[in-house]
């Protein structure tokens, strides 16, 4: 298996793109950093690029490479290998070059600028992001044989997540808002790993307080140990299901 | 050596596969031939366990393959449409497989050798001709010693000298004792190789013979005459 994860990340490594991904993500963090004279805003803004552009990448990107490996897989299932090796060695390969990508981009800067405990659960809620979406992209890029079709998908699957999914949350408040949701509106961000993730980097930086009630219950389930372990339980229960699921599927599919 | 026992395949409403029941010996040079689209290369796809049957089992040396994946130590594969990655070189190629693939009696380099891909080794494999990549897949396939060889189409898109040369190997394999599996239309090529013949039509297995009795059954000494005479006839 660890050879195979040597040829995926060399040959991720050789179409470059990854490199100018991380070349930008250094970019839009050192100029941040340098924008702003304090660097807690400067944490705020790189927040929505982890929030928004890191799933956005690491889903259509390790969906594009998984249709693109189409002959590499079917050279290796001819071979004496397991097809859990095989499927999981590009998971990781894929896993492991967007989050240094990301580690190096992002980490590095904050690392430079803000080393505090919010700047590590940004970078940490980050790796979890990009790990996340490679796993989600390729459970979509099973579904379908069709390139364009399943790269709409992912596309289709980000913008639910990154945006639809709000708009659903907030028409649902708007609906019921006699009723009392706060309790609920915890167990419903665990549906979505880009709220989780926002809710917990948010805490950390103590603008709750701006979140008005819902802020105060957020508070007082995220900001205790239980409540930021059981995030990270289902923050992991979103990386292990979504390529479990597709490790079953790659292993029934006909090739 | 292979016993496939009643194995169906279904792709959507198109039945490829209907209850197939086969045995392959080894030492034998078996010819799988049919008419396009009646199955053969998903049988072959079913014996390396890259299509998965609706129903059915298939051995390997006494083991079922299921959830198995050693066996295809044993197995060299040729497939009919030969896909690589686009940026990977030749040199590239091969040397991923001998580093994946270990294998205790060494490399047989023949074919590289003969087909001259040594000096083809910086080539890209998306700028490579169909014969060119037919010759990779051909060296991939022979490159481990294995003890089963299947070979889908081998000769197709090659040149005649290079379809020589691989047929001279094809024979020196045989000789050496392995169990070749191979798909052709072109029958004449068939003559000096196979010992027997399977016969698929629309996913059924029509026949196995062997090609003495073949010969006798249609009163054809010539592989393709004998096939042609079982086509028209329905002989089975």
């Amino acid at each position: 298996m660890k050879k195979i994860i040597k040829y995926v990340i060399t040959d991720i490594l050789r179409n470059k793109i990854v490199l100018a991904y991380t070349a930008c993500l250094l970019a839009i963090s050192f100029s941040v950093f340098s924008l702003e004279d304090n660097s807690t805003k400067g944490l705020l803004s790189l927040l929505n690029i982890i929030l928004i552009i890191v799933p956005l990448i690491s889903i259509i990107f390790s969906a594009i490479y998984i249709y693109n490996s189409a002959e590499f897989i079917e050279l290796l299932v001819s071979q004496p290998l397991k097809r859990k090796a095989i499927w999981m060695s590009l998971f990781t390969g894929l896993a492991t070059s967007l989050s240094i990508a990301l580690l190096v981009g992002i980490g590095l800067p904050v690392c430079i600028y803000e080393f505090s405990i919010t700047g590590i659960m940004m970078i940490v809620i980050g790796v979890f992001l990009t790990i996340i979406f490679t796993g989600i992209a390729m459970l979509a890029a099973l579904q379908t044989r069709d390139k364009a079709k399943g790269i709409g998908i992912t596309i289709l699957l980000w913008l639910y997540f990154s945006i639809l999914f709000d708009g659903l949350v907030l028409f649902l408040l708007f609906q019921f808002a006699d009723y009392p949701l706060e309790k609920i509106m915890v167990g419903i961000s665990a549906l979505n790993p880009i709220d989780l993730g926002r809710i917990l980097i948010l805490l950390k930086m103590d603008v709750s307080a701006l979140m008005g009630y819902t802020g105060a219950i957020f508070k007082n389930f995220f900001g205790t140990t239980t409540g930021i372990s059981i995030s990270f339980v289902i923050l992991l229960l979103w990386v292990i299901v979504p390529v479990k699921i597709s490790l079953n599927k790659f292993n029934k599919k006909d090739l | 050596m292979i016993v496939i026992e009643n194995i169906s395949k279904q792709f959507g409403k198109l039945k490829v596969l209907d209850n197939v029941s086969v045995t392959c010996e080894t030492a034998k040079c078996i010819a799988l031939i049919g008419p396009n689209g009646s199955g053969k290369t998903t049988l072959i796809k079913s014996i390396l366990g890259m299509v998965m049957p609706d129903a059915g089992s298939i051995s390997f040396n006494g083991k079922s393959i299921q959830n198995d994946w050693q066996y295809r130590e044993y197995i060299g594969y040729m497939p009919q449409i030969g896909r690589y990655p686009d940026n990977m070189t030749i040199g590239q190629v091969i040397d991923m497989m001998k580093d994946i693939r270990h294998t205790s009696s060494g490399f047989d380099e023949d074919l590289i050798d003969a087909f001259g891909l040594k000096g083809m080794y910086n080539k890209r494999m998306r700028t490579l001709s169909g014969g060119t990549r037919q010759k990779v897949s051909a060296s991939l396939a022979f490159l481990f010693n294995p003890k089963v060889l299947i070979l889908d189409e081998p000769t197709a898109g090659l040149d005649p000298v290079s379809s020589e040369i691989l047929k001279e190997k094809i024979i020196t394999e045989i000789k050496k004792g392995k169990l070749v599996i191979i798909t052709s239309h072109i029958l004449s090529e068939l003559d000096d190789l196979v010992s027997e013949v399977i016969y698929m039509q629309d996913g059924k297995l029509m026949f196995k013979k062997s090609i003495e009795l073949l010969q006798k059954d249609t009163g054809e000494s010539k592989l393709s005459k004998a096939i042609a005479n079982v086509m028209i006839n329905s002989i089975v």
